[in-house]
């Protein structure tokens, strides 16, 4: 039974979803498509508290066996509940609670976590080049064109880049355009996309069957 | 040998004279019936040719898998990321240290997470046999649940219940980089002897990989997003590219049942390769616009 049910759920739904692929959205079939993301979505919000759960208990562990770093612990499970207790609690019992502008939720997503993200963000920069300068060495004759192409694309890409290269003569941005990016590139993209579509189908497939099982634990 | 010569080229001629003038007729023509015909039916008659597809593709998966059910042997090319799993978890618990697994940051619904999770299964069933921790950072509550779910499962089968940790599986953060910065924590604290990624990846991928590559860590990574790839190839030992992250767990799996579906995955590769290849010549003659309907919405 632990097997077999979830098997004839992933069933019944995959096959679901694909035959409704074939009607409009109004018929039966199409209106249990619609039926079925709703499922999910609730699904989705229910599982939101086996997260929360889960990150009390891990940081709560650290902190009580004074693991390495417990302090830092303190402050995620401070930051949990600072963003999340005044976000649900009733507007009517203050003007700060709740999801709204002007709120606490609001004051700590505009000016401590959204700034962290970017700066995290904003650290990619610096991740680019240090692999940059790994992938692009002229190790070979292969990596010596790799690396030759690349710095013309990167300059290709930037206004600056693009005027030097329109002096060289026989318009090499275009060349740049219509050979490198939309032919060599843009071949091994779709050849990548469409392996791995066929993939996915596949895989799909096997689940839908219940060939593919090791996603539920059993394999 | 003169008249087999000849006989071929008139069958080729025929082929060639059908595919040019007899079938754009009968494409048009019913590319009007189709027009009067969708307008008033549930059945959405404009997808017919994305139906013929599945059917195709289907019947191909089906017929492999019976073929491997029987026992017909299948070539399965040799991928050097998946025959390096083992070896990278047996380096971990030579050097006494963690596994990192991080199955993507997108939610069960997206088949490559689903993918990820089932690679995390065969990868946690080397590691109970090893004894070595594992440690599976996850961004959505859903994909936790499978984690662990998928995680014990594997400890049990390798007869190490009690070696299994509920909190291996955790819930980092929602936000990607809030997420990232977690995970990156970690490497930079725990200095995880191999890293995995598989699954979908986006801004992420190379903040992680390489700071996986300043631990010094041996890193895989899978993915079937063409614009991240290039990073986890500058920053990872091992890269599965596209399809390689859903055969993964069939490759892992080495059962002839699940490896079926990856040999009829590929007979529909090789008719998408004859189908492009007709089309590259029909454009180049430039007759191809009947053809080129046939892969539209009608």
């Amino acid at each position: 039974m632990r097997t077999s049910l979830p098997i004839a759920v992933a069933f019944i739904s995959g096959l679901v979803l694909v035959v409704a692929f074939f009607f409009r959205d109004d018929s039966l079939i199409g209106s249990l498509r619609q039926e079925f993301i709703v499922w999910l979505t609730i699904i989705g919000g229910f599982t939101l508290l086996l997260g929360v759960v889960s990150i009390v208990r891990v940081s709560w562990t650290a902190v009580k066996r004074r693991k390495e770093g417990w302090f830092y612990k303190i402050l995620t499970l401070l930051g949990v509940f600072a963003m999340a207790i005044p976000a649900v609690l009733p507007v009517s019992w203050s003007p700060l609670f709740g999801r709204s502008d002007g709120t606490i939720y609001d004051w700590l997503f505009n000016y401590m976590q959204s700034p962290m993200m970017s700066t995290m963000f904003a650290t990619l920069a610096f991740y680019i080049a240090s692999a940059a300068h790994r992938a692009f060495r002229a190790r070979s004759a292969e990596a010596t064109i790799l690396l030759i192409t690349a710095c013309a694309i990167m300059l290709w890409r930037i206004p600056m880049g693009e005027a030097m290269l329109n002096m060289i003569p026989g318009d090499l941005p275009s060349w740049l355009n219509t050979y490198v990016m939309g032919g060599a590139n843009m071949a091994v993209q779709r050849g990548i996309i469409i392996g791995a579509a066929l993939g996915a189908a596949s895989m799909s497939l096997r689940i839908i069957l219940g060939i593919e099982r090791m996603y539920m634990g059993k394999g | 040998m003169i008249k087999t010569t000849r006989t071929t080229l008139n069958y080729l001629t025929g082929i060639l004279t059908t595919i040019i003038f007899v079938f754009p007729e009968v494409i048009r023509a019913q590319s009007e019936e189709v027009a009067e015909i969708v307008t008033d039916s549930l059945f959405r008659v404009d997808r017919i040719n994305a139906l013929i597809f599945v059917v195709v593709f289907c019947s191909a998966i089906l017929l492999y898998t019976k073929w491997a059910k029987a026992g017909k042997p299948l070539f399965l090319r040799k991928i050097p990321g998946l025959d390096a799993v083992e070896e990278a978890v047996g380096r971990a618990t030579e050097m006494g240290r963690p596994v990192l697994f991080i199955p993507g940051i997108a939610e069960l619904d997206e088949i490559e997470t689903i993918a990820g999770v089932s690679i995390l299964g065969r990868v946690a069933k080397i590691t109970a046999q090893y004894d070595t921790p594992l440690m599976v950072p996850v961004r959505y509550p859903l994909v936790l649940a499978a984690g662990q779910e998928v995680v014990e499962q594997a400890y049990i089968e390798a007869g190490k219940q009690d070696s299994y940790d509920k909190d291996s599986v955790r819930y980092v953060a929602g936000e990607q980089f809030s997420f990232t910065a977690t995970v990156n924590g970690y490497m930079m604290r725990e200095r995880p002897a191999t890293n995995i990624y598989m699954g979908a990846f986006f801004a992420e991928s190379l903040l992680l990989a390489e700071t996986g590559n300043a631990a010094g860590s041996i890193q895989i990574a899978g993915t079937a997003r063409p614009e991240q790839l290039p990073f986890f190839i500058a920053a990872c030992d091992y890269t599965l590219m596209g399809e390689e992250l859903y055969a993964a767990s069939a490759y892992l799996s080495r059962e002839p049942i699940m490896t079926g579906g990856l040999k009829g995955q590929d007979f529909v590769k090789m008719l998408i390769i004859v189908a492009i290849i007709i089309g590259v010549l029909l454009a180049t003659f430039d007759v191809g616009e009947w053809y080129i309907h046939l892969f539209e919405e009608v």
